[in-house]
């Protein structure tokens, strides 16, 4: 649930990276950070296994300018992929804004990113909120693998596998290149951001 | 979905959490909602520890300290405390969707931080919108 500060007229909402393990939820999250690091006194948080999973959580605060006089602060969080780690993955998404959904372009992974999206669907009614309602936004991920020979799921397989009744945006996407890391996000804040705008006006 | 503070509440928990609490030498203390997000945010005028990050981290360690007495079947824990050398960090919840986060060092006593972290929940609770 974003916060509207009417005395410093700031908004921050909450932005989660969601999807199945090894997805590239973190990937996105830090080339992000590398991009802007220049300009953020802070460091990214990232609470990791030694094997490099995320265990809880990665956080980036964003200042993104200013919205008709507000200056808007969207907090971007990864979940912990890893089906067992549910428990703290439902804490990440309490109060969240907007979604986006980081699916493995990998033939391999087509069961999981599906298995991911219903656990979403779960994990947000737990929270009275409707998967069909939330702003959304699918990032069909590892695009570049295609190229290196791996097997991929085509784009319009992976919209009817998961996007056909949600009929959310969607991006083929690389964490890796950076391609359309930032038009995913971009679009991700434009739409939380619509959803708020009754509350901005 | 939002929700909204003005001016004039904000004004309030300010004077509130400044005189019960900053000016009895607390370092630094924060309201935050269980998103993780900031509502007010105060500190003792020594440059400020990185309050976005720890607001985030403060959110997550209480929904998971809260997850943990469930299991063990407990409503919640009632003391959330970390002791430190320098800066001990102290939890606590007001009404049910924000969380009060405050930090201070030596000078203060645990006791008598409670006492007056008892008296801001009560004065603020008044002042903040249901979520
Ligand atoms: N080739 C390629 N590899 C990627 C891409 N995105 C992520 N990876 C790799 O996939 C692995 C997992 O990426 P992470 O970003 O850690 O995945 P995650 O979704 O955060 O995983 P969990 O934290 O377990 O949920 C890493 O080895 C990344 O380097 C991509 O677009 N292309
Ligand atoms: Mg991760």
């Amino acid at each position: 649930m974003a916060f509207v500060n009417l005395k410093k007229k700031e908004v921050q909402a909450k932005i989660v990276y969601y999807g199945p393990g090894r997805g590239g939820k973190t990937s996105n999250l830090e080339f992000i950070y590398n991009r802007i690091r220049h300009k953020m006194q802070n460091e990214m948080v990232t609470i990791k296994t030694h094997g490099d999973r995320t265990l809880f959580f990665d956080f980036l605060p964003l200042n993104i300018g200013t919205i008709k006089g507000y200056s808007i602060r969207t907090q971007l969080y990864t979940v912990p992929g890893q089906v067992k780690y549910n428990a703290t993955r439902r804490l990440v998404l309490r109060g969240v804004d907007g979604i986006v959904f980081v699916a493995d372009s990998m033939a391999v992974r087509r069961e999981k990113n599906i298995s991911s999206l219903k656990n979403l669907e779960e994990n947000l009614i737990a929270y009275q909120k409707d998967l069909y309602k939330i702003p959304i936004v699918m990032q069909y991920n590892k695009r570049d693998l295609g190229k290196k020979g791996v097997p991929l799921l085509s784009f319009a397989e992976m919209e009817k596998d998961l996007n056909s009744k949600l009929k959310a945006p969607s991006f083929g996407a690389s964490a890796m290149t950076g391609h359309d890391v930032v038009a995913t996000l971009k679009k991700a804040i434009q739409i939380t951001m619509i959803s708020l705008k009754r509350t901005l006006m | 979905m939002s929700y909204i503070l003005e001016q004039k509440q904000l004004d309030e928990i300010e004077q509130i959490l400044d005189e019960n609490l900053i000016d009895l030498g607390v370092h630094s203390v924060m309201l935050i909602d269980m998103a993780g997000n900031i509502v007010v945010d105060r500190n003792s005028g020594n440059s400020g520890p990185d309050i976005y990050s720890l607001a985030a981290l403060a959110a997550g360690n209480y929904g998971a300290m809260n997850a943990m007495a469930n299991i063990v079947g407990e409503d919640e824990f009632s003391l959330l405390f970390h002791k430190g050398e320098k800066a001990n960090i102290h939890f606590s919840k007001v009404l049910s969707d924000y969380l009060l986060v405050t930090i201070f060092g030596k000078e203060v006593s645990l006791g008598f931080l409670r006492l007056k972290v008892a008296e801001v929940i009560t004065k603020i609770g008044d002042l903040l919108p249901a979520q």
